[in-house]
């Protein structure tokens, strides 16, 4: 408990008490900021999209894992991982080398928005699939049976039962993924080429106040991304507890 | 299982190979090529790359001072997460749950926050603990114990998520059964509860080496990157690619990627025996 404090807790008490010691005059001062400013917007927005994305292409993946059966497929329940565990930094490297100025697809993505976009949905792959997967795998087709055998259609099965058991951990592998877009640092520093206004991200920003010497600034701009990774949190948890509660009293 | 199939088949074909070739499209597009490519960037002239890499006295200092700060963050999480993970499950306490919260924390935090958050309170000249550390001696950040922390900061859940689940599932039973046989708690805990969440620790201690040896932004805020003192691997990838030495980061990349999967490999091989071993 202590070691937990002494790592965590204080250190990250430290950050909101440096970032306030100022009062709200240095909010008003990094907000009116429009570098950070639009790094943060740049960020949140690329997040919320790429959150999206994983929520619908997590949810395919893991009904793939789970439901088909074809060779291949415990090299592609590997592969789910390696964003993962592979460093971020490489993972900058990775994607610059395919997609990045001698890309052998032709497609420049280096420096653009769209790398920012690339960057983030590579590292948050992982979390949507690895929360629906064991959901999906402890799930009786019994229901599904059923429901099909009394004249449901493909559609109406997969939106009237399975979406509702799937949707807490589909939400809850969506707050995981968004927050880890937010804080997303090092696959973007080489990818994304970190230009002001256009595609600097909110971690890069940190870090740059942080090589300038200015804390405060640093700790502010910090606090903020502890606080809308919080948020999004909460309301994805709300979201996720709604959805599940509507869907009780359909049934 | 027998009606699973039956609804597998049911299934129009079309449907499940339009899904299939979307799923491996996608991870094919994302994850498979890319990696790929950097296999082939690192061995494009045979293995003179990874030679002339490893030659680099920075390299070399880079890649053993990622080893040790991982392996020590490891061991330092091990105690730590199995210590945190008997106390969340076994016992009753108030904040409990908010500790369980708490725990997670780090897996949503910036890395580059959590650097800065490490140096507030460390540093040497107006950190909160910082002076009085140094005035003992110890000096934490821009050197090896605050790449320790950052790294085990950043790794915290892993073994925690692992072991918590598994000590659950157990129940106290067993254990209790031990104690009323006259077994000390020492006794109870490394006869009993070690060997039944065997499996999961090895799952997370790998999942956390995994994740140390690759960590960046937090080390990179603490660590001060001073090659060949405080450069971490990962820091080296950076700032070879940066200064237009693409074959040694390609090179150090591809080691890095190269012991990223192994880990991977090594989990997928644990997995199937652990849940074998613990129906």
């Amino acid at each position: 408990m202590i070691w937990f404090s002494v790592l965590v807790l204080i250190p990250l008490a430290a950050i909101v008490v440096k970032a306030s010691g100022g009062g709200w005059h240095t909010y008003a001062d990094t907000f009116s900021n429009s570098q950070t400013l639009d790094a943060i917007k740049l960020t949140v927005g690329t997040s919320l999209l790429v959150t999206a994305l994983n929520m619908v292409m997590g949810t395919i993946i893991a009904w793939v894992l789970v439901r088909d059966r074809f060779p291949g497929k415990a090299l592609l329940d590997l592969v789910i991982d390696i964003p993962f565990a592979l460093p971020t930094i490489v993972a900058g490297l990775v994607l610059l080398s395919l997609y990045g100025a001698d890309s052998p697809l032709g497609l420049h993505f280096a420096n653009t928005r769209s790398a920012v976009f690339l960057a983030i949905a590579f590292v948050t792959l992982p979390f949507v699939v690895r929360t629906v997967q064991p959901v999906l795998e402890e799930m009786e087709t019994d229901v599904e049976d059923a429901a099909a055998s009394l004249g449901a259609s493909r559609a109406v099965t997969f939106r009237r039962i399975v979406l509702p058991t799937l949707v807490p951990a589909i939400f809850a592998g969506a707050s995981l993924s968004f927050a880890r877009g937010i804080s997303e640092y090092g696959s973007l520093v080489l990818l994304s080429g970190n230009l002001p206004h256009h595609t600097e991200v909110t971690s890069v920003r940190v870090m740059s106040y942080l090589e300038g010497g200015n804390t405060a600034a640093a700790a502010s701009v910090a606090t903020i991304l502890l606080v809308v990774a919080l948020l999004a949190i909460v309301a994805l948890d709300v979201i996720a507890r709604r959805v599940a509660r509507r869907d009780g009293r359909d049934g | 299982m027998a009606n699973h199939s039956a609804a597998v088949g049911r299934r129009s074909p079309a449907l499940t190979w339009g899904l299939r070739i979307l799923v491996v499209g996608y991870l094919l597009m994302l994850v498979l090529w890319p990696s790929w490519y950097v296999v082939q960037h690192t061995f494009a002239d045979g293995l003179t790359g990874i030679q002339t890499a490893l030659q680099d006295p920075d390299v070399q200092h880079a890649l053993l001072l990622t080893a040790q700060v991982s392996v020590l963050a490891v061991l330092i999480n091990l105690v730590f997460g199995v210590g945190v993970s008997l106390l969340l499950v076994r016992y009753d306490f108030p904040g409990r749950r908010a500790l369980s919260a708490l725990i997670d924390l780090p897996l949503s935090v910036s890395p580059v926050v959590v650097g800065l958050a490490l140096v507030l309170v460390y540093n040497g000249r107006y950190g909160w603990f910082g002076p009085w550390l140094e005035a003992h001696g110890i000096q934490i950040i821009f050197s090896w114990p605050g790449m320790v922390m950052a790294t085990c900061f950043v790794a915290l859940p892993l073994i925690v998520r692992e072991v918590v689940p598994v000590l659950e599932e157990l129940g106290d039973d067993q254990e209790q059964a031990a104690r009323s046989l006259g077994a000390s708690g020492w006794q109870t805990f490394s006869r009993i509860t070690v060997p039944g969440i065997r499996w999961a620790i090895v799952y997370g201690v790998v999942l956390s080496l995994a994740r140390s040896l690759g960590e960046f932004g937090a080390v990179k805020v603490v660590a001060g990157n001073v090659a060949g003192e405080t450069q971490t691997a990962t820091v080296l990838v950076q700032q070879k690619y940066q200064n237009f030495e693409q074959t040694t980061a390609y090179s150090v990349s591809f080691l890095l990627a190269f012991a990223a999967v192994l880990c991977l490999i090594v989990v997928a091989l644990l997995r199937p025996k652990a849940s074998k071993e613990s129906p």
